[in-house]
Parts: structure tokens; C-alpha cells; sequence
């Protein structure tokens, strides 16, 4: 346990003292609030014009902010995750740390979830500006809270899932750019899965569907806890971080 | 202290290292010899349960680099050819991390890194980023990270390349200085360093292992067999007339006519293996009536012998000078 939270401390820190973090936060700040205010604008005028015309449409919150807003987040972060996930081995093999780590008194899944763990407090920093958007609707707003706690739920667990394969994919180079373009590469794959539905609803686009990241995520943004869907992703997370054990093991034979 | 039996490494067809045997006592510091590309830095890799063996045992105070890899890896400070940094840390706290994953208990973590910091001299740059230290520090931080847990075992792989001769010297320095409490395994190219540093030479080249023996050991097998010999004639003779005189000694294989500093009479005299002719030598000598000015035996330079055990042609001759007392040479009692 010690272990792994001093690896994951020491990744942090190469986080927040190199410009990623930062450069991290800022494009999500800025293209978050840009969502934000775009859908929460077009949401205010039309509840406006509902009210000038005098017969009032059934206006919601949930279903017409903050539903959109978790979905246009969820693409957003299927770019930002590669760029957070793409360094974690691949510097490190570039710069021959990985031998200091290998020979250190650590096992290899204590060096996994460390680093795995840090990806994740690092996308959960970008969460905590999405909430600081979100505070604004509760501020002028009266949406239910329990979609909005769910919906964080749910985007949490897809990072968490594209950042253990974006460990893995990070294991298989040595180069940064290489993993986050083959990580940024998955990630849409496993996006666009889900538009093989608009193909019929044969069996393979069932699975299809079923295996695509973003599928999961609208039960959670409409307040629901599906077992399937939750059930997905911490499959997904073991076996992305299996994955990454398995790579990093055979980093040793290969090596 | 360490123990390797028969050790290979495979990377495909390819052998680094083929059924290489050694061991370390307690204590020593031992050069890892040989050419680039020899095998030194895979066979270190396994010692440090970076790489698994192809074939082989390699034990690590006791504890079986393969069976038990944990035991060997809280055992031993490595030092990689380029040091294991990063970049963006500065030093102390890049020092403090390793503490921890090296298992230093919590409440000594902050007391180590100020002892090694104070110990490989890099405190006053403790605050700095490590990108932005020079080479030398870089060496020494890697140096620092590599004892902090006060490891049983040292392994450093080429711990001075790249470093200015300064830094040569204040680096080997630091290793001596180590030497008391952990045991060391170098690696290297450069010959000076092991004389300088090393009590024992492990040489190696092409996977294989070509000799290993301690320093003086090594230094005086390739020697014996060859003397040198200055004699004044005073007048009484010319050269062909002295060489003849030489060759015709017992024992004696070849002389060779090596004229210094405008002397012509200096001589290179090279005997039968496990002859001593020196006694011989300079009975003929002096039976001839001339002067004997000198006669000493010649010791191969570490280089030499290295050069030739790793089968690289020397430029230089193949032998040269290294003076002896003259007293015990001429007596030939050695």
C-alpha cells in the first residue's frame, strides 16, 4: 500500500511541476465552461420563448443541460485521457527510470496502480472544474442532484477505464507521441462503436454497442446505477491494467 | 557475497552471455572488464533481477536472483550506465522518493537523504531541478540514489563514463570511500580505472568470461618472461657480438634490440616459458668482461594483458617497462 502511494505521489508531482497538468486543466476549463454556457444559454432562451408564446413546453434541467453536457464531456475526454496517460511507462522506459523501479523492493502491480492511480487523480482534477461548472446550475438553477452525482459517477468510471488502456498502451513504447496517438486511436474506436446501432440490431451490434465506452454512460447521466453498465467498466479497468502487467512483465524478457 | 554459477542470457539467437562463473567476497571491489557490447551491463541486469537468466544461478547475499527476487532487490544499490533520473524533480525530493520505494522505514527517510547528500557531496544543490544539473552532479545524485537504503551490494555500470577528468577522479574517490561497507561491482572500459579502483578484475569478452584473478595476479601473469638488459661494453665488443652472447645463454627464446636514448645496448630478452635466465644473464655478462647497467624483469601494463585476452591487436609493443628493485633482480631470487 505504502508502495503504491509513493509512486503514485511521485507522478503526481511530474504532473503538477511539468506543464501537463496545467495545459491539462486549462483546455478542459475552457472547452467545458464553452459547453457549459453554450447549452445552458440555448436552454434559457428557450425556456423564454416558452413563455412568451404562453403555452410552456415542459422545461427540465436534467434532461436538457446537464444530460447533453455530461455527453459532450465524455468526448471531450476521450481526447484529453490519452494525452494524461500516454507518459505514464513510456518516459519512463525512455529515460531508463523504469530500471530504477524494476529493481526496487516494489512489485509490478504496485508500480501499475500507482501510476494507474495518479492518471486517475489527475482526470479527477479535471472532474473538479466540471463540477465548478455544474455549481453554477445549482446556483441559478433547481436541477435534481442525484443524475448530476451519478453522471459524475459514470464519467469518472469511463476515464478510469480509458486510462488503464492507455497504461498499457504506454508500456508498448518508448515514445510519448506514439502512445498518445495509439491511445487517442483506441479511445475513438472504442466511441464508435456504439454508431454500429444505426446499422440494424443484429447480434455483433449488440456486442458492438455493448463494448463501446460510451453506451455505458447514459444510465449514469440519467440517475440511474445500471449493474450492466457498471459491471463494464471495472471489467474494462481489470483488464486494462492485466494488460499492462502482462506488458510489463514481458518488458523483462524482451528487454 | 555474490555467487554466479554457469549464468547465460539469450535474446534470441543472439548470446550476451554464455555460462559465465564468479564470485565476490564480502567486501570487495571487483572491475567488470571488457570490450563494448562484452556482455557487462546484461549480466549486471541480472545480478539486479532486471533481466531473468537464460540458463544459470546467480545468488545475491544469499538470496537466488530468480527464485527470490525481493530479497536480492532490498540487497542492492544499482546504478544503470545512465543514471535512473527524473528530470523535473529536484534532487532532494527525487531522493526522498527513492527512499521510500527502496523501503527506507518512514521516520529515517529524511535523515538518509540528508546522509547521502552530505556523503556524495550534492547538498548544495539539493533544491535544484535535476535537469538542470551538470553531468558530474547527475553521476553523483545516481550514485546517491544507489546506496540510500544502505544496500549489502553495489552495482555500478560504467560510473565514470562521460565524466570530465576532475570528476573522474572525485567519482573513483567516492567508490574507494564506499568500498568499507558495501560490497562493489564495477563495470568499465577504461583499464586505469580498475587499477585505480578495483582489487579483483573480472574480464569478459564476447559473453565469455576470459579471466579473473586480482589485479596484481593478472598484472604479473603476463609477465615473467621477459627482461630487460642494458650493458656498457667498453668498447670491447659490438652489437651483434652481445646479442650473440645473449641468445647463446640457456633458456633464452629471442633478444630483441630496443636502442634508448642513444644507447644502442639495451636489449629485450625474452626466455623459454618458466625459465628464470636472469642469473644466467648476468653471469654471461660480466664473464664477458663488459658492465651490466641493468636488468630488470618487464610487467605488462593491465591494457596489455587485457588487450590481449580480449584478443584486440596492441599497437604498442607487446610488453614494457615497469621498474622493479634492483637489488632483488639482479639476485634472480623472485
Amino acid at each position: 500500500m505504502r508502495n503504491i502511494w509513493t509512486i503514485c505521489r511521485r507522478e503526481l508531482y511530474s504532473y503538477f511541476v511539468s506543464p501537463i497538468a496545467w495545459v491539462l486543466l486549462a483546455i478542459f476549463a475552457f472547452l467545458s465552461g464553452a459547453f457549459t454556457y453554450i447549452i445552458s444559454a440555448s436552454f434559457v432562451r428557450a425556456s423564454f420563448e416558452s413563455q412568451m408564446s404562453g403555452q410552456s413546453f415542459p422545461m427540465n434541467l436534467n434532461e436538457q443541460v446537464i444530460g447533453p453536457l455530461f455527453s459532450n464531456i465524455a468526448v471531450i475526454s476521450l481526447f484529453l485521457i490519452p494525452l494524461i496517460s500516454m507518459r505514464l511507462f513510456a518516459e519512463e522506459k525512455r529515460q531508463g527510470t523504469i530500471e530504477l523501479l524494476v529493481t526496487s523492493p516494489v512489485h509490478d502491480l504496485e508500480i501499475i496502480l500507482g501510476k494507474w492511480l495518479a492518471s486517475v487523480l489527475m482526470y479527477g482534477a479535471l472532474l473538479v472544474v466540471l463540477a465548478a461548472d455544474y455549481s453554477f446550475l445549482f446556483l441559478y438553477g433547481n436541477p435534481d442532484w442525484p443524475p448530476v452525482a451519478t453522471g459524475f459517477l459514470g464519467i469518472f468510471l469511463q476515464g478510469a477505464c480509458l486510462l488503464a488502456f492507455g497504461a498499457f498502451i504506454s508500456t508498448l513504447t518508448r515514445n510519448q507521441i506514439v502512445a498518445g496517438a495509439i491511445g487517442f486511436a483506441a479511445a475513438l474506436i472504442l466511441w464508435i462503436l456504439n454508431w454500429t446501432t444505426s446499422f440494424g440490431n443484429s447480434v455483433t451490434v449488440q456486442v458492438l454497442n455493448y463494448l463501446s465506452v460510451v453506451s455505458h454512460l447514459d444510465s449514469f447521466t440519467r440517475g440511474v446505477i445500471d449493474s450492466k453498465d457498471l459491471i463494464y467498466y471495472l471489467t474494462m479497468i481489470f483488464l486494462g491494467l492485466f494488460l499492462t502487467a502482462r506488458s510489463l512483465e514481458s518488458l523483462r524478457w524482451r528487454a | 557475497m555474490i555467487q554466479v554459477d554457469g549464468l547465460s542470457k539469450k535474446y534470441g539467437r543472439h548470446v550476451a552471455v554464455d555460462h559465465i562463473s564468479f564470485s565476490v567476497e564480502k567486501g570487495d571491489i571487483v572491475g567488470f572488464l571488457g570490450p563494448n557490447g562484452a556482455g557487462k551491463t546484461t549480466t549486471m541486469r541480472i545480478l539486479t533481477c532486471f533481466l531473468p537468466p537464460s540458463g544459470g544461478r546467480a545468488t545475491v547475499a544469499g538470496f537466488d536472483v530468480f527464485e527470490q527476487p525481493f530479497e536480492v532487490k532490498k540487497r542492492t544499490g544499482y546504478l544503470p550506465e545512465s543514471p535512473p533520473l527524473y528530470p523535473e524533480m529536484s534532487v532532494e525530493d527525487y531522493l526522498t522518493f527513492v527512499a521510500r520505494l527502496k523501503s527506507v522505514p518512514s521516520r529515517e527517510v529524511k535523515q538518509r537523504v540528508e546522509q547521502v547528500m552530505e556523503r556524495c557531496s550534492v547538498g548544495d544543490v539539493k533544491g535544484k531541478l535535476i535537469s538542470k544539473l551538470s553531468k558530474g552532479y547527475r553521476q553523483r545524485v545516481g550514485l546517491a540514489q544507489a546506496i540510500i537504503h544502505n544496500p549489502d551490494v553495489l552495482i555500478l555500470d560504467e560510473p565514470t563514463s562521460g565524466l570530465d577528468p576532475k570528476q573522474i577522479n572525485e567519482t573513483r574517490e567516492l567508490i574507494r570511500d564506499l568500498s568499507g561497507a558495501h560490497t562493489i561491482i564495477l563495470s568499465t572500459h577504461i583499464l586505469s580505472e580498475v587499477e585505480a579502483v578495483c582489487k579483483t578484475v573480472i574480464i569478459i569478452n564476447r559473453g565469455r568470461l576470459v579471466a579473473t584473478d586480482s589485479v596484481e595476479h593478472l598484472k604479473q601473469r603476463g609477465a615473467g618472461n621477459a627482461i630487460q638488459v642494458q650493458i656498457d661494453t667498453d668498447g670491447t665488443g659490438d652489437l651483434s657480438a652481445v646479442r650473440q652472447r645473449l641468445e647463446q645463454v640457456a633458456g633464452v627464446s629471442k633478444v630483441i634490440e630496443k636502442p634508448r636514448n642513444g644507447t644502442p645496448f639495451v636489449f629485450e630478452v625474452q626466455s623459454l616459458p618458466g625459465r628464470n635466465v636472469r642469473a644466467d644473464i648476468a653471469r654471461a655478462v660480466v664473464h664477458a668482461g663488459w658492465n651490466l647497467l641493468e636488468l630488470k624483469a618487464l610487467t605488462s601494463t593491465l591494457e596489455e594483458i587485457y588487450l590481449s585476452l580480449t584478443g584486440a591487436v596492441a599497437e604498442q609493443p607487446p610488453v614494457s617497462e615497469q621498474p622493479e628493485p634492483t637489488v632483488e633482480t639482479v639476485g634472480g631470487t623472485k
